[in-house]
Parts: C-alpha cells; structure tokens; sequence
C-alpha cells in the first residue's frame, strides 16, 4: 500500500483528509493524519470569546468527528520529519514511511519572543492574548471587571493569522464598553508595525478612517523590544514608550517547532513553499497548506479552503505523475467585524488589493464589499456554522469560486 | 514615476525615491543616496547593505528585521542605531531596492 501523511489535522489537514478520501482510490492507497489533539477549535470564535458572545463550549468539537471513515487518524506528537528518508518520527518513537506528505501543521503564538511579555506577573493577568482559548477565556473574566483605564491593542510582527482580528477585536472592545457604558472611561489605542491600519493600502485608508471615527488612536510603525512587566509598558525598539492597564497583544506567530527541528522553515519556522501550486520548494512530494507556508497571502481558514481545493487536484496529478495546475491565486475572503453589529467583507489575491463591489454575485450582492452593513455581520456569525458544516468536510462553499472573480467590482 | 540622476547615470525611481531598477545600482550610487538623506555609509551600514540585497536576489522579497537578525546576524538594536528612524526603509532605499510594506 502506498502512503499519503497528513500533518496536523485542524483546518487545513481535515480539509484535504476529506477531499483526497473522496478521490483516491483506496485499494492502493492509504491517507493517514496525525495531530497531536484530540479537540478542534474554531479559532475566528475566538475573537467573540472576551465579549461574551461566545463560550467555550461554542468553538470546541472533536476532532475525530471530522475525520472520514477511511483515513487512519493517529493522535500523537509528530517529533521529526525526515525528508531524505521519506519518513516522519512520532512522539513514541515509531516511524512511518510516506509517498507524500502534506504539512498542515499551522502557526502559534510565541509569547516568549518578547522580553519581558511571558513574565508571571503579568501573562494572562494584564497581559493577554486572544489568540488561544486560555488567553480568550482569561480576557473574559478580565473583561468583566474592567472599569477604565489604558486599554492597548497590539500587534508584535507581521506575519500574523487573521490579520484583521487585531482591528475587529479594537472596533469590538469599542462596542462593548460604549454599550457596557464605561467608553469614556477606556482611552483605547491600536499599536501596529505596520505603517497604516492594515496591510492592505486601500483597506488601510477605509479602516484608518473608522479608527479615527471611533475614537481609537493609532500608533504606527511601532517595532516592540520589551515588555516592562512591573511599569505596565510596552518599548520599541527606538525607545517608545506605551503605558497601559490592559494589553491585549498578538505576540509574533511562528510555525511549530517541529519545523525548525526537521530544519525545514524559515526564520518563523514557516515552509518555502511554491506560490501557485503548493508544492513545497526543497522536496517534490511535500506539499505545504494553511497557516504552515511561507505565502504572502493570508493565513486565514477561507484561504486554506481555497488552497484545498487547488492542492488536492496537485496532488491527485503528482501520484498520476502529471503535471502541477499553478492554480492558487492567493485569493482571500474575510468578514471584518467592526462593532455595533456591522462588519465588512474585503476579498481579494496575490495582485488584485480590495476593492468596493458587491460579492459573489455582481450588482445584486448580497453582501457588500468594503462597506460596513448588518448582513455582514451576520455572514461572520453564519460563518461557524459553515466552517463546521461545509468547509471542514471539503464541501464547495456556496457561490465562492476557488480563483478569484472580478466581476461586480469597481476595479 | 521619476528619473534621477545618480553618478552620471538616468535612473528610474518612484514618488518617494525607492529604486523600480535594482540592477543600475552600484556602491558609489550608495554613497550618494545616503548622503542624500543623511547618513554616512561605514562598514557597518555596507554589512547591512550587501545583506538586503543578496537575500532579495535569492529570495525575490525583501526580508524583515526579524530575517536580518536570524539570518544576517545583525542585531535590531544595531539597524536603528546605523539607520535612525526608520531603519528598514532607509537602508533599502540605499541599497536600491523598493520600499518595505513596513518599517519593520
Ligand atoms: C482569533 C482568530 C480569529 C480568526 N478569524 C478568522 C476568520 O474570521 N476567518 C478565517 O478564515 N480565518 C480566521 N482565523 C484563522 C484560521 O483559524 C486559521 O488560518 C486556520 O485555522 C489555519 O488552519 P491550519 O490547518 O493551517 O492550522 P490549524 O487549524 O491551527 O491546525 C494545525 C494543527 O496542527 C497540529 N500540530 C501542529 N504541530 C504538531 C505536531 N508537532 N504534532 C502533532 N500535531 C501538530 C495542531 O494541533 C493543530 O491541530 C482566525 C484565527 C484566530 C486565532
């Protein structure tokens, strides 16, 4: 039998565990995934976890549920990948040999690259994360006390997943304490490395401008060194200085270590990995999806359900020996809540920036692009239930093309 | 778009002065951006240079303070000490590459 590996079974491995059970022809082939939890996150949920929206018993399901019949699911630590051998080495010691491998391994928060941030006496009591269910649940409880005072959020480096939680999570607190009735009592402040509210130009204009309506202050090019844990500080690196009673950051995300220990990554343990097909750039049976890569495009789970897509065609046409399709155009499709019950959808690719129109059907819409509206807000809330329900199992969203459409855009 | 002149030579630059022709570039055209904007190259600030443009020829994207400290060995204290405010941006624009999406 030959053997094709998933690492990491959270969006983007249960993704492809899905569609290539649905292809492969299984008297000769064998799909194993490995993932060393048991429970899948809905991680955009995170985002709503601080405010009460959601619980935890919201975003959390069984991994196994999720896993078709006839894949093999492993539940254990993958310590080693070893692409010479063709082999991965698991927590026990034991070995298994692989036709193909597909890195779905994700990224994660590294409090400890910055000084100071991970320090006892300020983790997850004045300084928080969102990013994980203990950091949204410890933000919570903080949340529910909270009654004025300094409130920073913040962003470490670029790369980050999501990258507009941070902004959604300023517009929310925003919401939240202007309904709670204490908004004047908060100064709310949004630190970013980045030169402009987004990394996006014309995103970055709409959102700079809301920043301001909202009364939000902006501080850009804002490179951190440390944390002062006992002053309650953040500090650039040109000597800066942010007091604040509450820090929400996004500390640098970085692949798993296992990608630094295979010495397969980058400076963020991220995978070199071929824009437009997937394949990884070292080793020609290692292809790379999700959070995992070293793409310019957006680490979010709607990029790695239209990163499926093109993959397991790739994949497909690699074990027929044909060739690659350089299908994957980058594109991205994000809700973007901004508070009051409104948010904001932006899709765009590898070369074409956000642009105001109507998605996915022209004129008619629904759902406006670039324009705050209620019913995206409530396309962000629909979206657990799709996540769970359609885009886990590898089913095609609903009048979402895999590339791209330009159509109904003003370009 | 413009055209400047550097070492006698016409080159094509954008509205903030970062390089659209990495190729025409040369250590004496350095030396007079630089001046241009106030800094006066050392050794150091070439170690810098050499390494953004390198990584950029083999990587094709420019690379972060966090690559620049991993990779070329140079600490981020150091960039801002050579290049004040702004550091990544000054030292591409020196090294005749195209403006960094951040300063970071
Ligand atoms: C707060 C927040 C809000 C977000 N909002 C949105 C949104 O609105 N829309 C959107 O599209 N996306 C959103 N995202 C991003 C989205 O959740 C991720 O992009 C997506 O989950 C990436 O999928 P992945 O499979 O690459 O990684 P993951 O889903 O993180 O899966 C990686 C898996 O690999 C496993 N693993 C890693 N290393 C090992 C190892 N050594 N051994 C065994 N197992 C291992 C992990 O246990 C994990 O299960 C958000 C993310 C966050 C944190």
């Amino acid at each position: 039998m030959k053997k094709i590996v998933i690492l990491g079974a959270g969006t983007a491995g249960t993704m492809m565990a899905n569609h290539l059970s649905r292809k492969i022809n299984h008297k000769s082939w064998q799909i194993i995934i490995i993932d060393e939890h048991q429970t899948h996150y809905y991680q955009p949920g995170f985002l709503f976890i601080p405010f009460g929206t959601y619980s935890k018993k919201n975003v959390i399901k069984k991994k196994s549920k999720f896993i078709p019949k006839k894949v093999e699911y492993i539940s254990e630590k993958i310590e080693l990948i070893e692409p010479k051998k063709n082999s991965i080495k698991l927590q026990k010691g034991n070995s298994i040999e692989y036709n193909v491998l597909i890195v779905a391994t994700g990224c994660k928060i590294v409090p400890d690259e910055i000084e100071g941030l991970a320090d006892e006496n300020i983790w997850h009591k004045d300084a928080f994360d969102f990013y994980t269910i203990e950091g949204a649940l410890a933000l919570q409880k903080k949340f529910e006390n909270f009654k004025g005072g300094k409130l920073v959020v913040h962003i470490a480096e670029m790369p980050i997943k999501c990258p507009v939680a941070p902004l959604e999570f300023a517009f929310l607190a925003d919401s939240f304490f202007t309904k709670k009735g204490i908004r004047n009592d908060i100064e709310l402040t949004y630190v970013t490395p980045l030169s402009g509210a987004f990394t996006k130009q014309n995103c970055s204009t709409v959102l700079g401008y809301l920043l301001n309506e909202k009364g939000i202050k902006l501080v850009p090019d804002f490179n951190i060194e440390k944390v002062d844990s006992n002053a309650k500080r953040i500090i650039s690196y040109d000597e800066k200085e942010i007091d604040f009673d509450c820090l929400v950051t996004i500390p640098t995300n970085m692949g798993d270590d296992l990608i630094e220990n295979s010495d397969m990554g980058d400076e963020l343990n991220f995978i070199p990995t071929e824009k437009h097909t997937l394949q990884s750039k070292n080793n020609e049976n290692i292809f790379v999806i999700g959070d995992a890569t070293d793409l310019p495009s957006s680490k979010a789970g709607s990029v790695a359900h239209f990163q499926a897509e093109v993959l397991t065609h790739n994949v497909m046409n690699f074990i027929r020996n044909k060739p690659l399709k350089p299908d994957f155009d980058g594109h991205a499709n994000c809700f973007i809540e901004s508070g009051f019950g409104k948010a904001f959808l932006i899709d765009f690719n590898y070369d074409v920036e956000p642009v105001e129109g109507k998605f996915p059907f022209p004129i008619i819409g629904p759902m406006s692009l670039l324009k705050e509206s209620r019913l995206n807000h409530f396309g962000k809330l629909a979206f657990r239930h799709i996540y769970w329900n359609v885009l886990l199992r590898g089913l095609p969203m609903p009048g979402i093309p895999t590339q791209m459409k330009t159509w109904g855009k003003k370009l | 778009m413009a055209v400047k002149m550097y070492s006698g030579k016409e080159i094509e630059v954008n509205d903030e002065g970062y390089f659209l022709e990495p190729d025409k570039w040369s250590g004496e055209i350095a030396t007079e951006i630089a001046t241009e904007i106030g800094i006066v190259l050392t050794e150091e600030h070439i170690k810098v240079i050499d390494f953004l443009r390198n990584d950029f020829k083999s990587k094709g994207s420019l690379p972060t303070m966090r690559r620049i400290k991993k990779v070329g060995g140079i600490q981020t204290k150091d960039l801002y000490r050579l290049f004040p405010e702004g550091p990544l941006k000054k030292a591409c624009k020196i090294a005749g590459l195209a403006k960094p999406a951040s300063c970071i």
